[in-house]
Parts: structure tokens; sequence; C-alpha cells
């Protein structure tokens, strides 16, 4: 090692005396091997497994353009709408920092919908990732609170009735219902008051928030490794200094990949950026172009894209049960489509983690799902005819089965053993 | 608290009519048969002249208070001078936004509400909404200023054109309602049909910059945002497969 460093170059040397008094003072080193140069992920990670690592891209891109964003918006009632117009008219490139973040918020749903979907597919929250699944959801049900929040800050007519609807489901639990709307509020109706607090949460509490569950999410992955699509496990076998054969480690490999990944989303990223902001009225919705309004109401109140899948289940509850209204049941179906990707980890009783060991009824009941999710989010956009809320009910219903059916039909399937060493093709 | 008590029970059911509710809504759907409009940000002449018009016969009313006659002037290649002496009518200066001299609360009296801002209409509605709204104004000696729109039916709006326009009607035969006809009295507008059509084009087509004036900014940076990044597509393809070549 002393010859090497002697033979080398003034800078190199150099640079290597700043690495050792690092080292000596904090584990720069050892953190940058078991995090990157030491860190081993199988070889044959495909597409999906891209989505982690654009996910961080995009949550940097919402903290940055957030963080400057904040310096021109103004939380209040008057302020607050003409802010924003004053961020898209006279602040230098306010224009593209507004887009960059009000797209990103749409990107970062793609994002973390399609690598759940991963986790589905490919068994990712099995164990030992029991833990890091969990966090994962965390995650996910900060990360809608936070989009929430925010689409409250523009103040425009949308975002007004958008929270006024959501915040009166709270209304419907029995007994403490009106009083936690108001509480919710701070006030009897969505106010500057609401305004103000929930740009509180949205640009300290959550994003804090958010930042300590994805470092916690990271120490979890990277304690117990990443999946292989096939369902290997690369731990089995090693080399004799104890690398994994079928691993790749992760600082140049798994970063040129990302790298690569990175440029490509942020070309598919940008496109929507500099060409459809708006989106069609999906990512900025019209009625939000005008500014907030408690005495006029949009004709059909929706809420963005991304929970439209949520909204339909809880509209699709429409019967009063034990004498409680429908829409507290609503809330419940809602919450408990929120929450029930929790359980999987213990809903799973395959004796095989891929989706390609598994058998057909796996195959199906996943294809399914993505189906009822997709379908869901369109009745969520439309506005409700009898049709509509019936489709949604039989959706709603196809997407617990995947859950709730899952100890039986991943039980008595025949399953494919999964192979011993990585497979790529 | 519990004086408080009946009034605050009292919000909550107009909050609760509120949301039950969502149908009173402002805009009634319309059957009229819309015609096309697609703006042309890049036809400065056009914008000028929409800017004119608004200057003339719509901001006494509407203000685009969020929009600055500076940038405006700058945008669409009017001199400050000129703009200063011919488009500002309320004593401001260039730098200011375009506000209305009109009082809101009398504005509230003589119209029933203020008018509406129109910075951003054509994004509220669209540019065609927008175009085909001031092209179907019609006599109507039932409503409060004697005129009704097809596509705002029952409108609170005076026909603010109705000079360049002439006096347009609704041609229906007696006994059909809604048959979407509409002619005007010949020579009672200063402008030809197809001049006034021009017109409320170059109008919409200025409204539509106001919706948003930094669209050709943004049209034009995203190509070599686009470009940028296909080029450096290229060499992180390359360093990858470098990389990933002796991986099997």
């Amino acid at each position: 090692m002393e010859q090497t460093q002697q033979a080398k170059g003034a800078i190199p040397r150099l640079w290597g005396g700043l690495v050792d008094w690092a080292d000596a003072r904090f584990p720069a080193t050892e953190t940058w091997d078991y995090h990157l140069a030491k860190y081993y992920a199988p070889k044959n990670h495909n597409f999906w497994y891209l989505m982690g690592w654009l996910a961080m891209v995009i949550l940097a891109n919402q903290l940055i353009t957030g963080i400057w964003l904040t310096m021109s918006y103004v939380p209040s009632d008057e302020g607050a709408f003409a802010s924003v117009e004053y961020i898209m008219r006279d602040v230098e490139f306010g224009w593209l920092l507004r887009y960059l973040h009000s797209t990103g918020a749409s990107a970062f749903f793609v994002i973390v919908y399609l690598h759940m979907f991963r986790g589905l597919m490919y068994g990712s929250y099995r164990k030992p990732r029991e833990l890091l699944w969990l966090i994962g959801m965390a995650i996910f049900v900060a990360l809608m609170a936070e989009g929430f929040f925010g689409y409250l800050l523009p103040w425009g007519n949308m975002s007004y009735w958008a929270a006024q609807v959501i915040i009166s489901l709270f209304g419907a639990i029995p007994y403490i219902g009106p009083d936690l709307m108001e509480w919710i509020r701070g006030d009897f109706l969505v106010s500057e008051i609401t305004l103000n607090r929930f740009f509180a949460l949205h640009v300290v509490a959550l994003p804090l928030v958010l930042v300590g569950l994805v470092f916690v999410h990271l120490v979890a992955l990277h304690h117990v490794g990443s999946t292989a699509p096939d369902g290997a496990d690369i731990k089995k076998h090693k080399d004799a200094t104890g690398k994994p054969l079928d691993g790749i480690p992760f600082w140049p490999y798994t970063v040129t990949h990302d790298v690569h990944a990175t440029v490509v989303f942020l070309f598919i990223f940008c496109a929507a950026v500099f060409y459809a902001p708006e989106m069609g009225g999906y990512f900025l919705e019209k009625p939000n172009f005008e500014m907030a309004n408690p005495l006029k109401t949009p004709e059909h109140i929706v809420p963005v894209w991304y929970y439209t899948p949520f909204y339909a289940m809880l509209r699709a509850a429409t019967y009063p049960l034990f004498g409680v209204p429908a829409k507290f049941w609503g809330l419940v179906v809602m919450a408990g489509a929120i929450a029930i990707p929790a359980l999987l980890p213990w809903l799973d009783r395959s004796p095989v983690a891929s989706i390609r060991s598994k058998g057909l009824a796996s195959k199906w009941m996943l294809g399914l799902f993505v189906v009822s999710f997709v379908i869901l989010g369109y009745l969520g956009i439309t506005p409700p005819s009898p049709v509509a809320t019936a489709a949604a009910q039989v959706f709603t219903v196809l997407y617990f089965a995947y859950f709730v059916l899952m100890p039986w039909y991943t039980r008595v399937e025949k399953t494919k053993p999964p192979p011993e060493r990585v497979t790529t093709r | 608290m519990t004086a408080r008590l009946p009034w605050r029970r009292q919000t909550r059911l107009v909050l609760l009519a509120l949301i039950a509710c969502p149908a009173i809504a402002w805009a009634v759907e319309s059957d009229w048969p819309m015609e096309s409009m697609s703006p042309d940000l890049e036809d400065a002449p056009s914008l000028q002249r929409g800017f004119k018009l608004y200057a003339n016969y719509c901001l006494g009313c509407h203000s685009l208070r969020f929009q600055r006659y500076e940038r405006t002037a700058d945008d669409l290649g009017i001199p400050h001078d000129l703009a200063a002496d011919e488009l500002i009518f309320t004593g401001q200066k260039i730098g200011e936004l375009m506000t209305t001299a009109m009082d809101p609360e009398s504005a509230k009296a003589w119209f029933g509400a203020p008018p509406p801002d129109l910075t951003m209409v054509t994004r509220v509605r669209s540019p065609e909404w927008t175009y085909n709204y001031l092209k179907t104004f019609y006599l109507d000696e039932s409503r409060p200023f004697g005129v009704n729109n097809k596509v705002f039916e029952n409108v609170g709006m005076p026909h603010a054109l109705i000079d360049l326009q002439g006096v347009q009607r609704d041609t229906c035969p007696p006994g059909v309602e809604n048959c979407n006809q509409l002619a005007i009295d010949t020579g009672s507008g200063l402008l030809t049909a197809e001049q006034y059509d021009q017109a409320v084009f170059d109008l919409v087509n200025f409204l539509h910059y106001v919706g948003e004036p930094s669209r050709r900014d943004r049209e034009r940076l995203g190509i070599y945002v686009l470009g940028f990044l296909a080029f450096l597509g290229i060499f992180t393809y390359l360093l990858n497969r470098e990389y990933w070549k002796d991986v099997h």
C-alpha cells in the first residue's frame, strides 16, 4: 500500500492524505465501501430496479425547486394565488421552477407506483425485507400527505375544494368527526389558517419525515440487500474473499446503469415540463387557474390523478352499515386500500419470491390487481354515475381480493423452484 | 361557548349544502357547435392588435392583475413610450400590473358580481371557448343587458364589442328553440363578419399570451434541454456499455 502511494503523483498523494485524515475522524472510506464500492447487487437487475434511484432523483428535484419556490411564495389568502403567478411571470425562470415542481409531483407518483409494483412482482417484501417494506409503506403514506398539503398551496379553486372535500371525509367519523374537521382546518371552513398550517407541514414537517424515512429505507436495504428478479439469493454463492459470485458492486456498475437511466428519465420528464406541463388538465387542473372561491364550487371536484384509484374506492362505498353513514365506510375502505399492502409480508405464503417462479394463480391475481388499480384510477376522475359506481365496486373487490386471497392462492398453486444462480436473459 | 354553538351549526350546514351540491356551477353546458380556434403566438401583429382591443374594450372592467404592462409591451415588441401613450389609460407607470380603475364595490352593484379578472381565462376555459363566447352574443330583451350568449347562457355581461360586430339575432324559426342559428343585421357593425372574426381571434390570441407569457420561452428552451439530454444520453449509454461489457 505504502509503495503504491509513493509511486503516485502529487495530487493522488494529497487526496490519499485527505482521506486518511478524514478516516481518522469519520468513517468515510468505511461508509463508501459499505454502501457503494463493496455493496453487492444481483448482476441481473432489470428496468424495474431503476425506480428506487429515480425516486431519489425526483425527491432531490422536489426539495431543490421547493426551496426556491418558497423564496417567492406567500402563504396568505390574498397573496398565495398571486404569488404563484408572480413566480410564473416576474421571477427569473420561476415558471421553470414551478413546472419542475408540479410535474415532479406527478412523476414522483409514477415512479413510486412502478417501484411498488416491482416489489409485488419480485416479492421484495418477503423475509428478511419485511421492515424495509414497512418503511417503504410509511414513505408512501408520507408522500400522499405531502402531495395533499402541497396541492392546497397554489390556492386555486380546485385546491380549495379538493381540500374541503378530503377534510370533510373526517367529518364522517362518528362522534368526533365534526370536531376533528375543525381541528384539522383550524377554522370552520378551509381558510388562511388552514393554508398556513398546510404550508408549514408541506415545506418543513413532511420533507423532514420523508428524508428521514428514505434514509432509514436505504439503511435497511443495504443491511439485507436487493432481491434478484428471478428470486435467486446472491449471498449463497461467494468466492474465497466473500464476494458474491453473482453480484456486482454498486459502484461503479449500478451507478453507470442509474446514470444512464437518469438521463433517459430526465428526457421524458423534461418533455412533459417544457411541452405539456398541464398534461391536458391532469397535472395542473383547469379550475386551479382561478383563485380559491368559497362560494363557487367547481363542476366536478376531483383529486389529482395519483389519488384517484383510492378516491374511486372511497366513492364505491354506498351502503350505510350499523347506523353509520356510507361516507364513513368509504373512508374505511380507502384507508384500508392504502394500508393493506403493509400486510403483504405475512399474506404471501408462497415458497418462492419471484413472480417468475410463482404459479398461474399469482400471475392472474397480480394482473387483475394492476388492471383494477388502473381502471379505478380512471373511475376516480370521471363524474359519478350508477354504472361507474357499480364498476368501482367490482374493481374495489378485485383490488382487495389480491391481498385477502393471497394466503390461499399462494399456498395451493404449483410453483417452480427458484434458480440456484441468477439468470440473465 | 353555548352562544357560539348555533352559529357553528349554521356554518356547518352551509358548508354541507355547498359540498353536497356541486351542481351550483356557474357555467351551464351549452350545445353550441364550437368553431375551432388555435392561437398563434408567433403572429406579433395579431397579438399587438389584440392588446389594443383589450386595452380599449375590456380593461375598463376586466383587470389582468397578474400581468405587467412592461412585460407585455416587451414580449409583443411595442416600444415603451408608445405603450405608455396609447395603451395605458389609468395613469399607471409601465412597470405596474394591469389593474382596473373600477371600484369593486360599485362593480358589484352594477353587474351583480365584480367583473372577473381575465389573466388566465383561456387556461380556465380554453382559447376556443373564449373565441366562441365573444362571437355568440345575441339580442335578448329578457336579459338585464339586452343580450344573451350562446356558450355562456344568461351571462351577466353586456356585449362589449357590439359596435364592432353589430346587432346579432337568434334566427330560429318560431316555436323552435336552440336551433343554434345567429345572424347579424347588415351594416349594423363597424366591421364586416371576416374583420370581426379576425378581431376576436386577435383578442383571444392576446389573452392566450397573457395566460402564460413564458410559453414561448418555455417551448424555445425545451428544444435545447431535450437536445442536450439526447446528446448526453449517447455518452452515458457508451459509459454504461463500457463498464458492463465484461459482466456476464
